[in-house]
Formats: structure tokens, sequence, C-alpha cells
């Protein structure tokens, strides 16, 4: 009986299947990374919550409408503006803190504002207030966002860069590949000096 | 006569017998990073917005998506909600968060994040709707999905 010896199985083409497949991959293959403006909603409660006297100097209403024309305190400006008015606004220091713990209220020490008794007390008490209307477009919404969470970063970045001598997202990063505590509190520092509060009322119908 | 003929040195040729192996790694890499595209989008692909402060979403498995964008016919106007390929209306938004949720494990449920992606020419109504219907289920860990850029110009 005539016994076929065992041929090797013919590897060559091999390479041919795995380009096939690799090809399919890369073409499917999605590498973008989600990314965006990261918002916390405030938490509802089920008690009815009193309403806080808030001084209004310590307010600054945005206010857009239907056409994306914008008001900040009652003038017209252009969203370029609002990263400076808001820095100005939050920046002011030009009263004292709320008190905290049974302790007394304290000028804010790290301001660089004009300590304008018109405007914002304390970057602790300072409210941004954002007004919008049902009809306004969302990019424009988003870009009211994003300058109000800029002037917050610069803010931040500044102080940082006076007492760390590191850039806030230098920090941020750092924290990411570390995670140290100490790092975090520096975060949490430089978060607590200049805290976000973002007031968003009913839109305009 | 000559015994000691020169060899002929030629170039050898170079080895592709490794070609596989390199080939199969880069497919290897590939197969594990990719994400099949689950959803298929029923609305107008949504033109997102521009911003430069943005966060990247980390946790890509914890992100709930909601496109918001035009419909593809022309002549239904207003903007149209759509979640896992179907749309829905924004009563609707809560079931979708608790079916989301019921696929995580219990203690993942707070890292949640909620990822809005919506077309720059929506209105600021659907979107606060949208908000509010997230507030009263707790879900409160949003993300205005965008693209990274410094000029905002094209937003409005």
């Amino acid at each position: 009986m005539a016994r076929r010896e065992n041929s090797e199985i013919n590897a060559g083409s091999m390479a041919d299947i795995a380009f096939l497949l690799l090809i399919f991959f890369l073409v499917t293959t999605t590498m973008d990374v989600d990314s965006g403006i990261a918002r916390k909603l405030p938490e509802k409660s089920d008690q009815p919550v009193e309403d806080v006297i808030v001084k209004e100097k310590n307010v600054l209403d945005i206010t857009v409408n239907r056409k994306n024309q914008l008001l900040v305190e009652n003038e017209f400006v252009q969203v370029t503006d609002i990263k400076r008015l808001a820095m100005e606004f939050i920046d002011n220091g030009g009263g004292i803190s709320a008190p905290k713990d049974g302790k007394p209220g304290e000028p804010c020490d790290y301001c660089n504002g004009e300590q304008d008794p018109l405007s914002s007390d304390h970057p602790t008490k300072a409210i941004i207030s954002l007004q919008s209307d049902r009809g306004t477009t969302y990019g424009m919404y988003v870009s009211i966002q994003n300058e109000i969470e800029a002037a917050y970063n610069e803010l931040r970045n500044k102080l940082a860069l006076k007492k760390y001598q590191r850039s806030y997202k230098d920090l941020l990063s750092d924290y990411k590949d570390s995670g140290k505590e100490s790092i975090k509190e520096k975060i949490k520092f430089l978060k607590d000096s200049y805290p976000q509060i973002i007031s968003e009322p009913e839109p305009i119908k | 006569m000559s015994k000691f003929k020169k060899k002929k040195k030629g170039q050898p040729a170079i080895s592709t017998a490794s070609l596989p192996d390199i080939v199969f790694m880069l497919l290897f890499f590939f197969m594990v990073t990719t994400t099949m595209r689950e959803t298929d989008l029923v609305i107008k692909k949504p033109v997102l917005p521009t911003a430069s402060e943005v966060k990247k979403l980390e946790h890509k498995s914890l992100v709930s998506t909601i496109y918001i964008g035009k419909s593809r016919d022309a002549r239904i106007s207003g903007d149209k909600i759509q979640v896992n390929d179907k749309i829905i209306d924004v009563k609707d938004i809560p079931n979708f968060i608790f079916a989301e949720r019921a696929l995580r494990k219990e203690e993942e449920v707070k890292y949640m994040t909620t990822s809005i992606k919506a077309d720059k020419e929506a209105s600021v109504g659907t979107i606060l709707d949208i908000k509010e219907q997230l507030r009263d289920i707790n879900a409160l860990k949003i993300s205005f999905s965008t693209t990274r850029g410094s000029d905002l110009t094209s937003n409005y």
C-alpha cells in the first residue's frame, strides 16, 4: 500500500490571512475617546428647601436669549468677554467669606481682584447664574459653560502656580499618574478656594 | 584553476519568516482595542460643539450616551432624542437609565456618567428637560460631549 508522506502544511499564506483580518480590524476600530465638559447636577431633595438669601452683588447674572444674544449684568456682551468678566467677578475679594465651622469669615488673601465693594465678596460666595432661553442653541450654551469653566480653571491655575509652583493641569495629571494623597489635598485646596457655584434657573419659555 | 573561486557575495534576502508573527501581534492589538460600534444612528449625525476645557471620559463601560439631533426626514422639525438604536421621548429617559443601571454592578452605579451628544443647533430647552429627568432619578454625573478645539466661533 502506498503510504502518502505527511507533507507539511504550507504556511506561506498565513501572513495573507492575518493581513486580511488585520485590515478588517483596522477599519472597524474606533479609537476616538469621548471627551466633554463635565458637570454635576444638583441633588433633588424631598423636603422643600428654604430660600437662601444671597446679596445681589454676589451673583453674576448671565442671560442668553433665543437669538443667542448675551447679557451680563444687564450689559450686552460677546461670548469671548465672559471669561474676563467672570474672572474679575470671582476674584474680586471685596469682603469676607462666609463663616465656617464657627469661625468668622476672613477676607480673601489669595485674590488679585480690585476689591470693588459692588462686586463679589469672596470666591466662595460668588455665584454665577446662567439664565437661558428654551430656544437658545446648544452650541451657544456649551460655549458659555466652556468660558465659565475656563475662568475657574485659570484662577485655580494662578493660585496653583503661586502656591505650589505647578500648574493646576499638571497637578491633575500628576494625581492621575501617581494617585498620591498629598496631591489630592492640593487639588482639593484649589477647588475649595475657587469653588464652582453655577446656578441655572428655569429657562425662559 | 582557481580552486578558491571567489564566492559571489550577493545580498541575502531578508527573511520574511517572522512577518506573520508581527502581523499577528498587530492583529491581536487591534482585536483587543477595537470596540464595535454599538449604536447605529437613526437621527442625523449630531455635529458636536467645540470646547477647550474638556475632560476625557474615564471608564467607557460606565458611560451611557444620549444622542440629540434632527430627524433624518427634513420635513420633521424639532429635536429627536436617541438611545440604543431607537428614538424616545424625554419621559422615557429614566427608564433608559434604569435599564443601563441594571446592567452594571451595584457598586459601580454611582460612577456612571451620562454623556450627552447633542447637535450644536439643538435647543437648550431639550437639554434642560433631559437634565431635569436625570436629576429626578439621581443620575447626577453628566458630560456635554464636545470636540476639542480652541476656536469657539463655529458654535454659534
